[in-house]
């Protein structure tokens, strides 16, 4: 076992990207994601890794890409206004296939918001703010241990299935201290490269069976092109409509069929619970005081929290609405998860909001007033 | 940030334990708040809510903090400070921090750590062999005596009362 150590979120999810393999970050800093670039700037010397300070948030996913595609794990971070304009080149790195770590750690919007109160108010963007079709993984978590796990994963899920992971985290977690303990080793997942490097070997061909291509890094190998354009196996820009079709559907696909490996939950006192918190993130905290307030009180309340907040954890939530009552969905926006959880629920059980758009933390007795409600 | 290092000093000892502070100008120079949850449970909401110590170096910071609290909350503050009419029946302890640091140890910045020592001396919570060590992963180096002068002066506030 580690060492217990007392971390901030930010720092945590330094530490495990570490770990992970992290040896690339380009940032531009931004409240309250700063400190994640400034113990990034401290510790990547440390492992003979490099940190750069670019000039804007574009320029920082557009570095962060390019270290990528020569075998380096890279990550930026940001928070709402700079993951606004991240959002063209995240769509890049979807199409081309590069894995990439992106953090939001949200803070109040639109726009530039409320610097620096506690938000969730990009869970929509995290899943559809580049345009077109694309597949999308995010991850939130909801202490300091578990930013610190989570980091660990979102780089192995962003190797394994060659695609940008968001690494969703609200400033309620970012900013927050808590004692962790650094485990003294993680399971590292690097990105599937050929056996060898073929100059024959056409960099986006797919295995039979596979849904990931196996790229050498850029510069070794058979030489290819990275484009935002759709493409074929060399990489080229393409008008094929066959192949724009089979290209679009397998990078929907190679997250879709890998549901069961990429989503987690996490379930509390569902057994014989008619009511449930649905909630994520930082909000998780205050759902878990509401939670035990509630059960104090008789009733028997229970909490879904999506570790993976997308995919959306659907086939894991469906159970739930058929068997609670009520579900109380708690987030720190207007209503955005809420309408997943809607759609999913139908007429089977109520759905409730609470929400919060004026920079204040959402308490559990604002979460139980709703599980109480008539 | 004087709760951060006695918080530290309850990760060493074992406890869970959360914190949370002020974010933004008033971080750098105003009046500002540090939170911290010390418990032997699963801490689940992170902000304090029903504060069962409050401690104020300040005026303005007292007039802000010190309102509302649950009954049975300890208050101590800096001996210069006048405690609200809000404060009545509550045990509010007075002790010399600000002077402690300036006059005893000799430098004023040193008055978080005096600060650290006078809250486990009311407190404590964690053996003041834990708070040392919590104290000393948070200080340059160099600094090691003036620091330790500084706790040791800070606990003697409370035992020396």
């Amino acid at each position: 076992m580690g060492k217990t150590v007392l971390m901030q979120g930010n720092e945590a999810c330094v530490e495990g990207a570490i770990a992970a393999g992290m040896r690339f970050y380009a940032g531009y800093p931004i409240t309250p994601s700063t400190e994640i670039a400034e113990a990034s700037a401290v510790r990547l010397p440390q492992v003979s890794g490099k940190f750069i300070q670019m000039e804007d948030e574009i320029a920082s996913i557009a570095c962060a890409i390019g270290a990528s595609t020569t075998g380096v794990k890279a990550m930026t971070a940001t928070s709402g206004p700079g993951f606004s304009l991240k959002q063209e080149n995240l769509g890049y790195a979807c199409l081309a296939e590069i894995p990439l770590v992106v953090v939001d750690v949200q803070r109040s919007g639109p726009s530039t918001g409320l610097p620096t109160s506690p938000s969730q108010g990009d869970v929509m963007m995290a899943r559809w703010g580049t345009h077109g079709d694309h597949p999308m993984i995010a991850l939130s978590p909801s202490s300091v241990k578990e930013t610190y796990e989570l980091a660990v994963r979102c780089f192995n899920l962003s190797e394994k299935y060659r695609t940008p992971v968001i690494f969703l985290m609200d400033e309620i977690v970012g900013h927050l201290r808590e004692g962790i303990e650094i485990p003294e080793s993680v399971e590292v997942i690097n990105r599937p490269e050929p056996e060898a490097y073929h100059a024959k070997d056409l960099a986006y061909h797919i295995a039979e069976g596979e849904l990931v291509p196996k790229m050498a890094p850029f510069g070794k190998g058979e030489r290819y092109n990275i484009t935002g354009l759709l493409h074929d196996a060399s990489g080229f820009p393409t008008n094929n409509n066959q192949i724009a079709g089979e290209l679009v559907t397998r990078l929907m696909k190679k997250i879709e069929a890998n549901y069961e490996d990429i989503v987690q939950v996490e379930e509390a006192h569902l057994e014989d619970a008619e009511v449930a918190i649905y909630c994520f993130g930082g909000t998780a905290r205050a759902a878990a005081t509401a939670m035990e307030e509630a059960r104090k009180k008789g009733i028997k309340c229970g909490m879904f929290r999506p570790i993976t907040i997308w995919p959306f954890a659907e086939r894991e939530l469906l159970p739930v609405t058929r068997k609670v009552k009520r579900i109380v969905v708690a987030e720190h926006n207007y209503g955005q998860m809420v309408h997943e959880v809607r759609r999913v629920a139908g007429d089977h059980c109520e759905v409730k909001f609470v929400g919060k758009v004026d920079g204040t933390v959402i308490t559990p007795q604002e979460i139980l007033q709703k599980i109480e409600e008539a | 940030m004087s709760l951060e290092e006695a918080w530290e000093a309850a990760v060493i000892a074992g406890k869970q334990t959360a914190q949370s502070q002020s974010y933004g100008p008033e971080a750098r120079g105003g009046s500002c708040k540090a939170e911290v949850i010390i418990s032997d449970e699963k801490i689940g909401f992170t902000k304090v809510q029903h504060p069962t110590f409050l401690m104020a170096l300040t005026q303005k910071s007292l007039d802000t903090y010190g309102q509302n609290l649950p009954e049975g909350c300890l208050v101590l503050i800096d001996d210069t400070l006048t405690a609200p009419a809000a404060l009545n029946g509550y045990r509010v302890v007075k002790l010399p921090i600000l002077r402690t640091a300036v006059e005893k140890v000799g430098k004023a910045m040193t008055a978080n750590i005096v600060a650290v020592g006078a809250i486990n001396g009311l407190l404590k919570f964690v053996s003041n062999e834990d708070l040392k060590s919590a104290v000393f992963l948070h200080i340059p180096k160099g600094t090691e005596a003036i620091n330790e002068k500084a706790l040791n002066e800070g606990i003697a506030l409370v035992e020396g009362a």
